[in-house]
Order: structure tokens, then sequence, then C-alpha cells
């Protein structure tokens, strides 16, 4: 496939078009992009060692810092896995309250996501917009469990805080709210020739690879795979909510738009019947500090898709295994599809489309050395010459002539 | 019968040695040991033949003598079967799954930076999630492996 024509650009860890530490190696023909293969990792934090080194409830705080927007959806899946090892029987209000905070988590996520497509094209009214609501929900959050990001709302065998009935009807109000600005997005992703014409067969990924490539979420559902964990493995009170799964067979950037806004019309609904149908009682079960030995496969609806959980106790309170598997690692092997024979100027967006999420991903860097003892500092010229140096080794490509010609500006 | 009766039903059809080995935990969730050198006869059949279609992701895991490999399947994102095998804590070795499921080279370079578990077959590539300049030989997840800083206060 290499021919002279072709030219390698590295996109990342760190660039302006990147909003997380990732790495791309374009392969490029002209304006086409040739291949491309991807590096993650950078961050990378040992979280699933540090688990097995604290105990089960310590262990919920740190997993719910796995990430900043999915934060509901990893404490939630993890404490359903402890709480299946341990036998315990959930109180029903506390897995409606579960279900509130995870659809508002998906209704901030998917405004963020808006927002982000939205700037990725360089529709940046969309981002202030979205962005603004987007406020509405963080808000409700904040109200509820005392935070606009890690809830907190989770603890092993239940939840934490209760909805009074005077939050609830602040929910209500922020959801019409909502929901009328939602079905003016709805216009705009239907009708806005731009947003059409600049979405449309871009990113594509066929049915069938998204199911050949492990895709989730509304990037699988977005390329007609009706696959959602809320439906086919309900947790929580998902099993007695009502709600449609929304598919669009587009298979491509624009079908992923459609399928979030339409999801957020339906997480609406749920909030709506939640609050409606949330039986009274109490809020937790006693759970054991110690968990018996054994084994759960936990699996949770996050925003970006199917967030996959598996704990192994071993009797004690500390646990043996915990690995955590985020939607975007799954989501991130049908990128280099989605960017083939595609326009260099469409990778921002077609990567943004899977709304990546690499904290997440890279959930499990261990410090060595950590504290001051080894610590030092490495001043920033010498940084600049080791990147340079790490590229002509690891990537073959060589900036020392460009260095050189620009050496004085650099001040290197 | 349940759908996860007759899976395990027609994998202890299929399988004698299978007998008392799959364990069905609850609705949806199925577990059950396999012998390593039947992991691929069992394997293929599941992914092939009863459609368990879907790779969730690959769990490894330090279990003292020996090191347990999870692979969890699921059939069009319902029952959820977890296939282990248990390998030798010296020599550690797969085969890769990459053709059958492309997505499962993250999860086995997973495997190979974090447990030192070799993976025959996967192809050259990035390491993944280590650092570039991680020691090649240290494997965070494996039991015996302590923060350095924790080694020096010790």
């Amino acid at each position: 496939m290499h021919n002279s024509q072709d030219v390698q650009v590295p996109f990342g860890p760190q660039h302006p078009a990147l909003k997380e530490p990732e790495s791309f190696l374009i392969t490029l023909r002209g304006e086409k992009i040739t291949a491309s293969s991807v590096k993650i990792g950078y961050n990378h934090r040992g979280i699933e060692k540090a688990c097995e080194e604290r105990t089960y409830i310590q262990d919920l705080y740190l997993i719910e810092r796995i990430c900043g927007i999915c934060s509901h959806s990893h404490a939630t899946a993890f404490a359903q896995a402890v709480e299946e090892i341990a036998g315990l029987e959930i109180p029903k209000r506390a897995l409606y309250i579960r279900s509130l905070i995870g659809e508002l988590e998906r209704v901030h996520s998917h405004l963020l996501w808006l927002g982000v497509a939205g700037h990725e094209i360089g529709f940046d009214t969309l981002l202030m917009y979205t962005w603004r609501d987007r406020e509405v929900v963080m808000d409700i959050l904040a109200l509820l469990t005392g935070n606009r990001v890690n809830y907190g709302m989770n603890t092993i065998g239940g939840v934490r805080r209760d909805i009074t009935p005077s939050q609830a009807k602040e929910v209500l109000k922020a959801v019409d709210i909502l929901e009328e600005r939602t079905k003016y997005y709805i216009k705009i992703a239907t009708q806005e020739t731009t947003i059409i014409e600049r979405l449309s067969g871009v990113g594509v990924l066929s049915k069938k690879d998204a199911i050949s490539l492990g895709a989730v979420g509304p990037t699988a559902r977005a390329s007609g795979v009706a696959r959602d964990v809320r439906k086919d493995d309900p947790y929580a009170a998902y099993g007695e909510l009502d709600f449609k799964v929304i598919t669009s067979d587009k298979c491509d950037v624009y079908g992923r738009t459609v399928v979030r806004v339409l999801e957020l019309m339906e997480s609406y609904k749920m909030i709506r019947q939640i609050l409606k149908d949330m039986p009274e009682g109490p809020l937790t079960v006693r759970a054991p500090r110690k968990i018996p030995a054994g084994e759960a496969a936990s699996r949770y609806e996050a925003p970006r898709g199917e967030d996959f959980h598996y704990v192994r106790s071993n009797g004690t309170e500390k646990p043996d295994r915990v690995k955590v598997r985020a939607p975007t690692l799954a989501n991130v092997q049908a990128v280099s599809k989605m960017l083939e024979d595609r326009y260099l100027a469409d990778m921002p967006i077609v990567i943004a489309a899977i709304d990546p999420c690499f904290s997440c991903t890279d959930r499990s860097i261990v410090i060595k050395n950590s504290g001051t003892r080894n610590s030092k500092t490495i001043p920033w010229e010498v940084l600049h010459v080791q990147s340079i140096e790490w590229y002509k080794e690891h990537k073959g490509i060589d900036f020392s002539a460009l260095n050189k010609k620009y050496a004085k500006s650099f001040k290197i | 019968m349940s759908a996860e009766e007759s899976i395990k039903q027609e994998l202890e059809n299929k399988f004698p040695f299978f007998k008392d080995a799959v364990v069905i935990k609850r609705q949806r969730r199925i577990f059950a040991d396999v012998p390593q050198e039947r992991f691929f006869d069992v394997f293929n059949y599941l992914v092939r033949d009863m459609q368990f279609s879907h790779l969730c992701t690959i769990t490894g895991m330090d279990e003292g003598e020996t090191f347990g490999v999870i692979y969890h399947l699921s059939r069009d994102g319902v029952v959820v079967f977890s296939l282990r095998i248990h390998i030798s804590h010296e020599a550690p070795k797969i085969k890769t799954v990459t053709g059958y499921f492309l997505e499962a080279d993250a999860y086995e370079r997973e495997l190979e930076d974090l447990l030192g578990i070799k993976v025959e077959g996967l192809a050259s590539g990035q390491r993944y999630p280590l650092p570039d300049n991680w020691p090649k030989d240290d494997h965070p997840l494996r039991k015996d492996w302590k923060l350095k800083s924790e080694v020096d206060h010790a």
C-alpha cells in the first residue's frame, strides 16, 4: 500500500483537534486517509490494581472516579456486581433512584456530546446552546446528589440519598424545559441542511462491521444494531420502565447524532415515569463488610454503551480482582474502519462521533518512585528534545531538520 | 426449559467432558471452566454454532498457582457466558482469539502488559495500556507486584 506519495502524520497525544490524550498515526495520500492506527493508554492510572488493595466501599468511590461523565455508570455497575455476590436484595426505591440518576447522567452526557459535535464541525452556536441547556440538568444533579459530577449516590446495598417530593417537582420542571429544547435540537438535526450535509456519509460503519468489531451503545445503534443493556439485560428499575431502543440505519455520524437526540426524549419519558411510579420504602439493605467468596459479571448501559465490570471476591473485605471494560475500548476498534478512505478533515468529527472517553478506557499509570523522594523536574526544553527523539525512534519521523530551521523561535 | 438451561444442555450433549462444569449463576449469567486444550473446541462452538457473537471483554487474573483467563461472551446482548481457562503460572501462554473478534486485540494486549501472559498469534503492534518505556518484564496486576516506593519503605 505504501508508495512515495504517502505521508504519515502523527496526531497527539497532545493535539488541538483531540480533547483527550490519544495518539493516531495517519497515512495520507493527498487529502485521503489510507491507513490509521490508534494508541491509547495515556490515562492509565492503575485503578484495577488499586481496587485490590482497598475495601469494597473505598473501591466504590475510587471506581466512581474512573470517569467524570459516566461516574454513576461505573459506580452502579460495580455495586451491582458486589451485591450479586453478597446475595443482597436491593430495595425497589433504591433501584428507581439509581435509574433516575442514570438517566439524568445520560441527558447531561448526550447534551455535552451534541455540543462537542457542533464544535468539531464549526457549528459553535450549537455548542453554546447545548452547553447552556446542559446546565439545567447539572443543577438538578447537584440538587439531588450535592455534586455536579461524581454523585456519590450509590452504596453497597442501595443508595445514600432519598428524593423528596419538592426535589421531584424541580426535576419535572427541568425535564419540561429540557424536552422543549431537545425538540428544537431534533428539528435542527433533521432539517438543518448544513448539519445533514456535513454529517451524512461521514465515518461510515456498516451493520456487519459494527457487529464484527464489537461496537456498543449509540455507535452500534446508529448502525442498526438494536443492542441496549437496559432492554437486553435489565438492571436497576429498567425492567419496569417503558422505553424504546432508538436505532438508525444511516450507519454514519449523522445517524449517531439522530440516535443520541432521540435517546434524550426516551430519557425524559423514563424520568417522568420513575418519579410517578417510584415505590415508597427503605433506601438500603445492610451489606456485610466482608463479601463471601464468589464472582459476578455486571453490565450497565452507560451513555457511551455497554460498561462491563467483573468482580471476584475471596471472603475478605477487599476484592481479589476488579475488571472494568468501559464502552470506548469496545468502540475504539471501529474508529480505524470509520476513517478508512475518508478525508483528513473528517477525522475530528469521526473520532468525536463515538463520544470517546479515554479516561474511562485507560482506567487502570502507576507512578513508580512516587512521592517527593525520587521525583525530579524535567525542564520544558528537555521534554521537547525527548519528544523529538521519541518520534524519531518509534515512528521513524524525523523533525530535526524542521527544528533546526525554527530553532530560534522554539528557543531550543 | 429456560434459555440458560437449554444452553447448558446443548453444551453438555456436545461436549461430554463439560458435565457439571457449566454453572448457571443466575438469569442471563453462565460460567464454565474448560481445560486449556479443549478451549478452542468450546469457544468455536459457542461463537460459530450458538451465536455468541459479542465478546464483552477478556478478564485475566493472577490465581497464585495459575493464571485465570475469562472470555465473557454474549448472545444478542442478552445472556453472558463466561468461559474460563486456567494456565500455568511459570510459562503463561494462550492463543489469540482475534481471528474471531478483532476487538480482542486490546483485551489481549492488556493480558500481555498487566499480567505477562504471552498471547500467540497477536499481530505486532503497540503495547497497551502501559507506557512505551515501561519495563517489558514488569506486570503490575500480578499479585506479587508492589509499588516500588512500598518496597523501598519496607
